[in-house]
């Protein structure tokens, strides 16, 4: 039962954080918001017999993403979201259109969640399947991404080296040249 | 143990809150937290299926997912900090323009 109450309580946490998180118009309590939710999906990735990733997850996002998003918060010094700015005239923002679309969403959302529960193989609890042992090694994690997806691994390197470039470029003033 | 499927639905879920926070939002820097949210709904997918498979190659997926959300966070928000010096504002509806 524990597992039970634990699961619920990080599910509660991270969908509640993130409805506030797109909730807010302020973009600082956004950004303090999400670092709760991650925490709460770091505390999943420890209940699904992961802790390699649910530290990765405090450390790469909590830690270097989400601190880069409130270095960009603070810098640019424009919390706040103008609520004036939203076009009422747009034809797409009528009332009965956002009713009808309101009732769309609401009935994907039950069709989703009912073809999900139809399937009797996903009832099965994660773990009845395997052995927590064969996904918790880190060991083995690094084995696997050393060997097999070598390949992906120098191009995910390649990738960061031209993201860094590229945002170094972009960021620049351009009057400083 | 928890079935499966409740992963499933509350990765759904938290899907869902990111892309309906890209459509509400009018503020690109909270639109980018509503991506980073979905990336994460997505993470939680393959860390899920993979223990329920009983393989590593959802958690490796996940860290690549990971790091390219890194990269795309440096350039969204290097993107923003330039439009920003341009029109003062982070409306998205401020930049309609193709030149200015």
């Amino acid at each position: 039962m524990p597992e039970t109450i634990t699961f619920y309580l990080f599910a509660a946490l991270a969908v509640g954080a993130s409805v506030l998180v797109i909730g807010q118009r302020n973009p600082m309590y956004s950004v303090l918001l999400l670092i709760a939710s991650f925490g709460a999906l770091s505390g999943l990735y420890i209940q699904l017999d992961a802790p390699f990733v649910a530290v990765a997850q405090i450390i790469i996002y909590a830690g270097a993403i989400m601190v880069l998003f409130l270095f960009v918060v603070m810098l640019l010094n424009a919390p706040k979201e103008d609520g004036a700015d939203w076009d009422r005239t747009h034809p797409l923002r009528q009332r009965g259109v956002t009713r009808w679309g309101t009732l769309l969403v609401a009935l994907l959302i039950v069709q989703l969640a009912s073809a999900l529960m139809a399937v009797r193989e996903y009832d099965t609890p994660v773990g009845a399947q395997s052995d927590a042992t064969s996904v918790s090694s880190v060991a083995d994690l690094g084995r696997s991404i050393f060997t097999r997806h070598t390949f992906a691994f120098e191009a995910t390197s390649i990738l960061i080296l031209v993201a860094m470039v590229g945002a170094v470029v972009l960021a620049r003033r351009e009057d400083a040249q | 143990m928890i079935p499966l499927s409740h992963y499933l639905i509350l990765s759904a879920t938290l899907f869902a809150i990111g892309a309906a926070g890209v459509f509400l939002r009018k503020n690109l820097i909270t639109i980018l937290l509503s991506v980073e949210i979905m990336l994460n709904a997505v993470n939680l997918t393959f860390v899920a299926f993979g223990r329920f498979a009983g393989d590593l190659d959802g958690q490796i997926i996940t860290f690549f997912v990971m790091t390219v959300a890194a990269a795309e966070a440096a350039v969204g928000l290097a993107l923003v900090i330039a439009l920003f010096r341009h029109r003062e504002s982070l409306n998205p509806d401020a930049f309609t323009s193709l030149k200015w």
